[in-house]
């Protein structure tokens, strides 16, 4: 049997910047030529955490073009949101980016508190950071772990694991219910911290940065994750903001921007904290910004368990805030409120808002229209996952296909916020 | 820099581009005529520091302050969810400019952002220049606002829809879509 020579399409060496191609960004059309073959990569694939699905064509073993399609997870969540009351919508958002459902409600409850003017008690402010912080975790947790089980490392996911589950329990705790908790209500926090909270979270925050120690001595000085993350993915500073990168991916290309900084939000702006970048801007830059977030969350989540002022957690305003429960039975007007609240909702002024927040993902923001009425006429969220899938091709092609997967992992897409 | 300062300096550069301009809740907002938009986008990038495009979203206005959340009914069928409380059996007439295409811009690097919105009224059919020779970000955003409001760009290089099956019928973001039901597929094969 005869091998034939076969020339393959050239790899592209490490390090070299990702370029924007001619027409559409995401896309890149194959060159012409024999021996290509066209793969479907997904929408079912462990490493797409989700259904994003890749046209991927190959030449050997070599990427040479790639169209994106998402949309398979679209659940009409905007077109929902204008079927509810503002109070119905909350329990939506978080349902969007499951990974980073604490976000989502911030951005949808900020957007809304801006349209009716409510002012937020200091103390649900300083609540509302910490559940911030501790959600950026849980979602850096399962990028980290995730990013393991790409490359066929299992082991760092369980430890990933065990600690998001500690970060569940104190969401449990406070909430009710382990995601997707409709704890940010307009106006305030849904309930006060109980007791027993501030050990609980301490023990946390005290542990937390061991483990983080512990993942980095994994990751850090392994072969396995050098080889397979260094100078895969690379995108420098000025194509990262083209791209409309935002979060860590654009934090690891060397941009200090970060929203909790440059446009401060919630109790963001009395808190000690740094904002890590990197300046390589490849694969294994973004993992690292990620892990070392962490760091800083823990120290936020710190700050905010010692510096958390008292006071109520809700504003007093019995036009767009449910009364107390226990008020329901003794009354009248309360449980008049509670009724036109609960069926009719409020009024919002007609207007417009934008409201981002720094979600784990990047720029995660609530564009807001009003009409006047008791629903939002429309609503919009500016998804970071839907945006910085985009730049999969151009980060891609020309390499093996195998670094396809370490691209994907490394932007941190989530399908069911990208897809909405 | 407030709205009127920023409509100045945008009218200055190219004349006859600015409609209206208000300083809204959040940020400045600058009502663009289409046909100017791509050069006002230009220059707010270039001179104004505007690099980063946050997103770009469609609101569809019809029947905007009738307050009746959720949709309309048509005429033409496609409407089982014909009466009930999810809105009005009747139909609306659309109002001048039905669409507004909105862009969220934004400074990336040192301190803040400097958020500006522009927003450009189009009526259905009406296509909007699109802006991804400005920012290549806005690729998927103009595809979805496509897709889902049916908003047409022109120059696109690639304008397709995204989110929806490629043999979708109708844009769903549209006030007069229904929003409940859907036609039963396959009946001519049975």
């Amino acid at each position: 049997m005869s091998t034939t020579e076969r020339q393959s399409a050239p790899v592209v060496p490490l390090w070299t910047p990702a370029v924007i191609p001619d027409g559409a960004p995401s896309k890149i059309d194959p060159p012409e030529g024999e021996d290509l073959i066209t793969v479907n990569f997904g929408p079912n694939h462990p490493s797409t955490h989700g259904v994003l699905r890749l046209i991927v064509t190959l030449d050997g073993e070599v990427v040479v073009g790639l169209d994106a399609d998402i949309g398979y997870v679209h659940t009409g969540f905007e077109k929902n949101f204008e079927q509810k009351t503002y109070w119905k919508g909350i329990p939506y958002s978080p349902r969007m980016d499951y990974l980073a459902f604490f976000a989502n409600e911030l951005a949808y409850v900020g957007a809304v508190e801006e349209l009716i003017e409510i002012e937020v008690p200091e103390r649900a402010q300083w609540i509302r950071t910490l559940f911030a912080e501790l959600n950026r975790i849980h979602s850096h947790l399962i990028f980290l772990g995730t990013s393991g089980v790409e490359l066929g490392a299992i082991s760092l996911f369980f430890y990933c694991l065990r600690e998001r589950d500690t970060v569940l329990d104190l969401f449990e705790m406070v909430t009710g219910v382990r995601m997707h908790d409709r704890y940010p209500q307009f106006g305030g926090v849904a309930e006060d911290l109980p007791k027993g909270f501030y050990a609980e979270a301490k023990k946390f925050v005290n542990e937390m940065p061991q483990r983080i120690d512990e993942y980095l001595d994994l990751v850090a000085g392994n072969a396995v994750w050098e080889d397979r993350y260094r100078g895969i993915g690379v995108i420098d500073a000025d194509t990262a903001i083209a791209m409309g990168l935002s979060g860590p991916n654009l934090r690891a290309s060397g941009v200090p921007y970060d929203l909790r900084r440059a446009q401060p939000y919630l109790a963001y702006d009395k808190l000690d904290f740094d904002v890590i970048t990197s300046d390589r801007g490849d694969a294994y830059d973004r993992l690292m910004c990620r892990t070392r977030e962490m760091y800083e969350s823990v120290r936020i989540i710190d700050q905010c368990l010692e510096g958390m002022p008292s006071g109520p957690v809700l504003a007093d305003d019995r036009k767009h805030v449910l009364p107390p429960r226990h008020e329901l039975h003794t009354s009248m007007e309360s449980l008049i409120h509670h009724f036109k609240l609960v069926t009719e909702g409020f009024r919002v002024k007609p207007a417009q808002i934008y409201y981002p927040v720094e979600s784990p993902r990047g720029e995660f923001g609530c564009f807001l229209v009003s009409d006047g009425g008791t629903k939002p006429w429309r609503t919009h969220f500016r998804a970071p996952s839907f945006v910085s899938l985009q730049s999969t091709a151009m980060m891609a092609v020309n390499r093996y296909v195998a670094d396809l997967i370490v691209v994907v992992a490394s932007l941190d897409g989530v399908m069911g916020e990208a897809d909405r | 820099m407030n709205a009127e300062e920023l409509a100045a300096a945008v009218e200055g550069a190219v004349p006859g581009a600015v409609q209206a301009h208000e300083d809204g809740l959040d940020m400045p907002t600058l009502t663009i005529a289409r046909e100017h938009l791509v050069d006002v986008c230009r220059l707010l990038r270039d001179a104004h520091g505007k690099n980063f495009l946050s997103a770009v979203s469609a609101v569809d206005f019809l029947g905007y302050g009738d307050e009746v959340a959720g949709y309309f009914g048509t005429e033409s069928g496609r409407d089982i969810n014909r009466t009930g409380s999810w809105g009005t059996p009747e139909t609306v007439a659309p109002p001048a400019k039905r669409f507004a295409v909105v862009y969220h811009l934004a400074h990336v690097g040192d301190g803040p952002p400097e958020r500006v919105r522009l927003q450009v009224r189009v009526d259905d059919g009406e296509s909007v220049p699109s802006v991804v020779p400005v920012w290549p970000t806005a690729d998927w955003h103009e595809r979805e606002q496509f897709d889902l409001m049916g908003i047409v760009f022109d120059g696109h290089p690639n304008l397709r829809r995204l989110i929806m099956p490629a043999d979708w019928d109708g844009h769903p973001l549209r006030k007069d879509y229904p929003i409940g039901g859907e036609p039963v597929q396959f009946t001519d094969a049975v």
